[in-house]
């Protein structure tokens, strides 16, 4: 016993409150175990210290750079990204606390291609560069892609979908993402052990069956195992070994950054999102001060160069890419606050100092800070949360106390609005189908209204002179049917391939050897069709046919009642056709019996889908975008903002467990007169929102003057952050089209 | 009994205190040069609704204005003219849910019309918009006595009163009107808070829209200096006069804004 004793303060256990978190891998049991909640105010908080100025300065530089460079900085053409691939990278070595970058130097991209070669090639053209034609012809001829083994197996009619842009983001051409390592596991056990675990899973798949399941999972355990060596080696090349616990602060915050790092290095996601770190951290922060190791500055220090380091995480991307997601964005998702199943809020000092970077670094869209809002959060970190949102506007917020009875208390957000158990569950990211070109397929027989031709089922178009809503949901059950079907076989072999040809081994060694999968649909365009479906019930709708009988104009006769105002007779509807589709969905098998669940998100690409969708029965003309996310769209709801929060809020999560996106722009002094009140009244909104239901809510505040200014003068604002469906964005890097759309959308209280 | 009612909004902060269910009434006998709502004029325009209407529309929301302290603020418009609708209202608001009641009003206004409507009025938001009677009836083509009247009789009812007042250059920014509203404000024992507004242009398109001309076109928005300069002189008045406000007990400093 006193052996052990002696051992367990040496390493880097010491002091740490028992549990069974130390015999078997369960991160959740040790911060139960050892958290301590904070309940107080922002006050103790520190400034940025000199070192932090000073390397925040640097970045700053070179983003700048990176701008003035037409998006990209630096391109690294000739090695092939992997975890051990590139020496090490700095800022400024002698003043970071927190090293490692993904090439060796910063703001540096690497190529990624086991996603596909064609994105790699044409972004390195994009942005004036030359793949070499080795590699172009090694990830051709000799290494196959994912991208590669999804157009061997994508069906005709799936390639038809994809054009006509009934199906879009489909994560076919580069890395799915959307998955999220439990990197708290690298400094909680040392990698060593991690590997062991490993070892003993693959023993234990040592079955009498050896199946094509039994096969896969060998093979992967094995890499995995593999992957967890190399990181080790890509620590050990920054000078640290990992293989044991970390045994203080500083270590805990590397270690974790490092499992991070590998991780970005081997895949190129479309989000890349962190977890839920920072109350883990915490109880480390809150040992070296507790034995007087750290001050509460050298804490905050850490904070701010981890978060350094994940605002440069950069990937190579094509600017049509771009177009649809702007802002070059990674979402480096950190989930924040929640309430443990105890009872006991999840909130640290560390959780203030995650969001108090926003102001020791100035506002950033990365790392895509997420509070994880319950009505039992202690009030002085409720208010810390309404002012950072009112004075950065980036933070995004989603609902515990909806989410926790389906995910427990370890959850973390991946992406937008993607909540999965850490270490435990997994998505196959689905990106999203176009119900709004749904609605007029149904209408025009399956024709696509852009191009003519014959993409969905070919039943009959409605010839009636006034549409008939009836006839119209009868048809649209049709269409919704075929789509929910080519839409999940779609996915399958997406999937299917991707874990192939670029399986995410180092993020996949950072979960438990059996997880949970989800199959994430989504959908764009809803609230276009709820209110186009209630324009046909309650006005007159006569669709104006073009020489080919497809309709391509609508005129309205009469007023109808529009989403947004929590008008039960168009809410009612909007709530039915999202039910519908997810029980369309869930008719069919899925790749690696994952479980399907569905988002209503679109984060910027509303735009693009809107573009590609002709004029809709609602009055919305051929081109204008959708509203994003599950937003009323713009200017319809007029009864103010409550009304409009209401209406989303009745989106059923129970169908839409991949979220539902909200984003609320609001002007500062539409929230208050004074400061006090204004956060007191953010606050309010929060709690009534979620009580009443709502899942997630992007709270921006800021003048629609400033916004106007900011698109004719973008280098006044480099900093300058907004939300969008999802997801925050710099708002100068948005298209001029984005930056319109942004400005013209439903602006609360302009007083 | 019906309301005739021009709108109403879900989410008002800065119309009293906390989150507001804001309710605007149709129809005003005043017609002020800088008017941001000048579609609330017509007497008898908007949507007539009943009381039970309004309060179907209040209920979904009490969640959220019982958590931030806040309640129902009837505005238009000018409230005050359909004193018995708004009086009915209140008190069902009060009845069903104990809600805070907040009328902004611009007082010309009978005080024997509103009593009923004043027992279940919580707080008083008066617009006060000149003190020299001249240019308060060039300014709103009505003379301000009634108004002064309608704010001697808040105090004695002792219904605590937020006193607003706009800010327009030209129009009601000369120093010794600015120093007579002080010297008002502070003869006044209830007055929980003074409100200073700066004129701005955000209604103008409204009388665009309505084809009428805006008489102000010519009139800027008041610079922040300017802005301070009034509420120094304000203040200047309030403390010529301070007796009966330190009598009141009611608090000043921080809230003046």
């Amino acid at each position: 016993m006193a052996i052990e004793q002696t051992e367990l303060k040496a390493s880097g256990w010491r002091g740490f409150a028992r549990g069974k978190w130390m015999n078997h891998i369960d991160v959740n049991d040790f911060i139960g175990k050892n958290m301590t909640v904070y309940a107080g105010d922002h006050s103790f908080l520190e400034g940025p210290t000199g070192a932090t100025t000073e390397l925040w300065f640097l970045v700053r530089e070179l983003l700048d750079q990176e701008r003035a460079n037409g998006g990209v900085l630096d391109i690294d053409v000739d090695t092939v990204s992997t975890i051990t691939s590139h020496a090490p990278g700095y800022i400024d070595q002698g003043k970071e606390k927190i090293v490692g970058l993904q090439t060796d130097a910063p703001l540096k991209r690497s190529v990624q291609p086991f996603g596909g070669i064609r994105m790699v090639q044409d972004a390195c053209e994009a942005y004036g560069y030359q793949l070499p034609q080795e590699l172009a012809d090694l990830f051709t001829s000799i290494r196959k892609t994912h991208n590669q083994g999804v157009f061997d197996a994508y069906t005709n009619e799936m390639r038809t979908a994809r054009k006509a842009a009934i199906i879009t983001g489909l994560p076919d051409a580069y890395g799915r993402g959307r998955i999220i390592g439990d990197y708290r596991r690298a400094p909680l056990y040392g990698v060593n052990r991690l590997i062991e675990e490993k070892q003993i899973d693959l023993l234990q798949l040592e079955v009498d069956s050896i199946t094509e399941d039994v096969i896969r999972l060998r093979e992967e355990l094995a890499e995995q195992i593999r992957s967890l060596g190399e990181l080790k080696q890509m620590a050990s090349a920054y000078g640290y070994d990992i293989s044991g616990p970390a045994t203080n602060a500083a270590e805990a915050v590397q270690w974790l950054y490092f499992a991070y790092l590998g991780a970005i290095k081997e895949q190129n996601g479309a989000a890349m999102s962190l977890g839920r770190v920072s109350t883990f951290l915490d109880i480390y922060i809150e040992r070296d001060l507790q034995e007087g190791t750290l001050t509460e500055q050298e804490a905050q220090e850490l904070i701010d160069h981890l978060v350094m380091k994940l605002r440069l995480v950069k990937f190579l991307r094509t600017p049509d890419y771009n177009e649809l997601f702007s802002g070059d964005p990674t979402w480096v998702t950190e989930s924040i606050g929640g309430m443990g199943l105890d009872g006991r809020a999840r909130v640290t000092k560390n959780s203030f100092r995650f969001l108090h970077t926003l102001y020791n670094l100035g506002p950033a869209p990365e790392p895509n800070l997420t509070v994880l809002w319950s009505t039992q959060l202690p009030e002085g970190f409720k208010a810390f949360c309404a002012k950072v949102s009112a004075e950065t506007s980036s933070i995004q917020y989603e609902n515990d106390d909806l989410m926790r009875p389906y995910h427990g208390d370890d959850y973390g957000i991946a992406c937008c609005v993607s909540a999965m158990r850490i270490g435990k569950q997994m998505q196959f990211f689905g990106a999203r189908a176009n119900l709004a070109k749904a609605l007029l397929y149904a209408i025009n027989g399956g024709v696509d209204e852009k191009l003519g031709i014959q993409v969905g089922p070919a039943i009959a178009p409605i010839t009636a002179d006034v549409l008939n809503y009836e006839e119209v949901m009868g048809k649209f059950d049709i269409v919704t049917e075929w789509l929910a079907r080519l839409y999940v076989n779609t996915l399958n072999v997406i999937h299917y391939m991707h874990d192939k040809y670029c399986y995410e081994r180092l993020e996949m060694a950072l979960h438990d050897r059996d997880i949970i999968r989800t199959m994430a649909t989504g959908i764009a365009g809803l609230s276009v069709v709820a209110d186009s479906l209630s324009a046909i019930k309650y006005a007159k709708v006569r669709p104006v046919r073009n020489e080919k009988g497809i309709a391509v104009d609508f005129v309205i006769e009469g007023e109808y009642p529009q989403y947004g105002n929590n008008d039960e007779r168009v809410d009612a509807i909007a709530v039915e056709v999202t039910e519908a589709f997810m029980n369309k969905i869930s008719k069919h098998p899925t790749y690696r019996g994952s479980v399907p669940t569905m988002s209503v998100l679109t984060i910027t690409s509303n735009v693009v889908y809107g573009k590609k969708t002709g004029t809709t029965p609602d009055g919305r003309k051929a081109g204008e975008p959708f509203a994003p996310g599950a937003n009323p769209m713009h200017g319809r709801d007029r009864k103010g903002a409550l009304a409009s929060l209401a209406s989303v809020a009745k989106i059923p999560y129970e169908s839409c467990q991949d979220g539902i996106s909200n984003t609320f722009s609001i002007v500062p002094k539409a929230l208050g007169r004074e400061e006090e009140a204004r956060i007191s009244n953010l606050v309010a909104l929060l709690d009534g929102y979620m009580a009443g239901g709502g899942h997630h809510l992007n709270v921006n505040v800021f003048d629609r003057a400033q916004l106007m200014d900011a698109m004719e003068h973008p280098e006044k604002y480099p900093q300058l952050t907004i939300r969008v469906s999802g997801y925050a964005v710099n708002f100068i890097k948005l298209t001029r089209e984005q930056q319109l759309d942004v400005i013209n959308r439903t602006f609360h209280g302009t007083i | 009994m019906k309301g005739r009612i021009h709108s109403f909004d879900t989410f008002g902060t800065v119309d009293g205190p906390g989150i507001r269910f804001v309710l605007f009434m149709q129809g005003c006998a005043l017609q002020c040069l800088y008017c941001h709502n000048p579609d609330t004029w017509e007497t008898n325009a908007g949507r007539a609704m009943d009381v039970e209407e309004i309060l179907a529309e209040i209920e979904p929301y009490l969640e959220y204005y019982r958590r931030s302290g806040g309640g129902i603020t009837v505005t238009g418009g000018e409230p005050t003219l359909q004193a018995p609708f708004v009086a009915r209202l209140f008190a069902e608001c009060k009845r069903r849910w104990g809600l805070h009641t907040a009328l902004d009003s611009n007082g010309f206004c009978e005080p024997s019309h509103a009593q009923q409507l004043l027992e279940v009025t919580d707080l008083v938001l008066l617009d006060l918009k000149q003190m020299n009677a001249q240019k308060h009836l060039a300014l709103t083509s009505q003379p301000n006595d009634r108004m002064i009247r309608f704010a001697y009789y808040l105090d004695v009812l002792n219904i605590p009163v937020w006193i607003r007042h706009v800010l327009v250059p030209g129009w009601t920014d000369d120093a010794a009107d600015l120093l007579a509203l002080g010297e008002f404000i502070g003869s006044l024992t209830n007055v929980s808070k003074f409100e200073l507004l700066p004129y701005h242009r955000m209604g103008v398109y409204k009388w665009q829209q309505l084809g009428k001309a805006y008489p102000l076109e010519q009139c800027p928005v008041p610079t922040d200096r300017e802005v301070s300069r009034a509420r120094m002189l304000i203040e200047q008045g309030i403390g010529n006069d301070s007796h009966n406000v330190n009598a009141g007990g009611t608090a000043y400093g921080g809230n003046v804004n």
